[in-house]
């Protein structure tokens, strides 16, 4: 039975492409616009927070998330596939931290991250993931950093940057906005300004999520 | 017979004025017979830190090319040298993954970290850290350098003076211990460069 699933679903087409990884980002296309903006003194990272009704207690919905202290993620796409990164991200930087008494600067763990999601586009009976993340981080050699990483586990350093529905009038909002001397402050009241820009319904402070690493 | 006194050696590290200076004798025997005069014990981990590693050969050697792996792979995935205080934990978590078939190795760390401050330590066999200010000491002479380096030692020693003050700490130690001596090397590591010396110790 198990021979069965002994294939990848990711096999060339005879173009050079790997389907389901277009596809896996047709579904991160589909998700909820995330922005990231690297300031001189740290990184933002926001996300809107859409609930499918009004019922739903949204405090309990954490889509801006803690990876260790100096680093933060954000996605767009599929929730369930973001929890199982951000498990992986979460248990390679305490196994940094094990052997270096110290957290993983922010390349070394999307380098992991990206590594996993690259995995699942080739080991046999799995899917890739259906999210493109925003990994933000600080560390003392490097200082601030913003990163993306896709479906197909290529990963790439951005000053700002826009992922999900919106990303096209997003990345072109913040090509006119940023400048390389732009503080924290700043960064955030343009990170809110551009979500605004795409935003569907009414913008509060619960119907979005914001993450800040450095300040 | 204890696997730690097999072999012989003994090490000895330093902090002084923005400098660290780590030293060791040469000496490899087996048991009371001496085999080589010019056994290396300490090894260069990064331009500015060194490791010592006295205690059994076998694991001497072994440990010292695992350090280099380890600290080859660290430099090619993180694009800088690794921390002297980084690598100590590094080598403390080295040891502590054998913790019930252990090496028997007890390392001696000493560098400049990136801001040029001193770093020194030692651990034990199985990788609990001795952070120190002022010095620390490993091998078959432990007990005589740990008496020669509180008398002999002084805070803020420029590196000539804390090469003079390592080197009578390293030599009257050993001098006293029959698996320890048959010469020394030293190193000294300022911001600027490292100058290693080779001691001129009783052949005995």
């Amino acid at each position: 039975m198990s021979d069965r699933y002994s294939f990848s679903l990711t096999t060339f087409s005879p173009t050079g492409k790997l389907v389901q990884i277009e596809y896996a980002l047709n579904a991160v296309a589909q998700g909820v616009t995330s922005i990231g903006i690297k300031a001189t003194n740290g990184v933002v990272i926001a996300t809107e927070k859409k609930t499918a009704s009004p019922l739903i207690d949204d405090s309990s919905l954490e889509k801006v998330a803690n990876v260790c202290p100096n680093i933060g993620i954000v996605y767009s796409g599929m929730g369930p596939d973001f929890r199982v990164l951000l498990s992986r991200a979460r248990k390679a930087a305490q196994k940094y931290k094990r052997v270096y008494n110290e957290y993983p600067p922010t390349n070394i763990l999307v380098k992991e991250v990206a590594s996993v999601m690259q995995e699942f586009t080739q080991r046999g009976g799995v899917r890739p993931f259906g999210v493109s993340l925003l990994i933000a981080g600080y560390d003392d050699n490097t200082g601030p950093a913003l990163y993306q990483v896709d479906p197909s586990g290529s990963y790439w350093a951005w000053k700002a940057s826009a992922i999900g529905k919106n990303m096209v009038n997003a990345k072109t909002f913040l090509e006119k906005r940023y400048n390389e001397e732009m503080e924290l402050e700043d960064a955030v009241h343009t990170s809110i300004l551009t979500l605004k820009e795409g935003f569907e319904g009414q913008m509060t402070e619960n119907s979005i999520e914001i993450g800040i690493i450095g300040g | 017979m204890s696997a730690l006194e097999y072999n012989g050696g003994a090490i000895v590290a330093m902090a002084g004025k923005n400098c660290v200076a780590i030293a060791a004798d040469k000496r490899l025997g087996v048991q009371l017979m001496t085999v080589s005069m010019d056994f290396q014990k300490i090894f260069q981990a990064t331009d500015k830190s060194f490791i010592g590693l006295p205690g059994l050969a076998t694991d001497v050697q072994t440990l010292s090319e695992l350090f280099r792996f380890k600290t080859n792979m660290y430099k090619l995935r993180e694009e800088r040298e690794i921390e002297p205080r980084t690598l100590a934990h590094m080598v403390s978590s080295t040891l502590y993954e054998r913790r019930f078939s252990y090496y028997f190795a007890e390392p001696v760390i000493a560098g400049l970290d990136k801001n040029n401050q001193p770093f020194i330590c030692s651990m034990d066999l199985i990788g609990c850290i001795n952070f120190a200010k002022d010095f620390v000491v490993s091998g078959t002479s432990s007990r005589s350098l740990y008496g020669m380096c509180e008398s002999l030692w002084e805070p803020d020693l420029e590196p000539e003076d804390l090469f003079e003050t390592i080197s009578q700490s390293l030599l009257n130690a050993v001098d006293r211990d029959c698996l320890a001596g048959w010469g020394a090397v030293v190193h000294v590591i300022t911001p600027e460069r490292v100058i290693t010396r080779h001691l001129k110790t009783r052949m005995d």
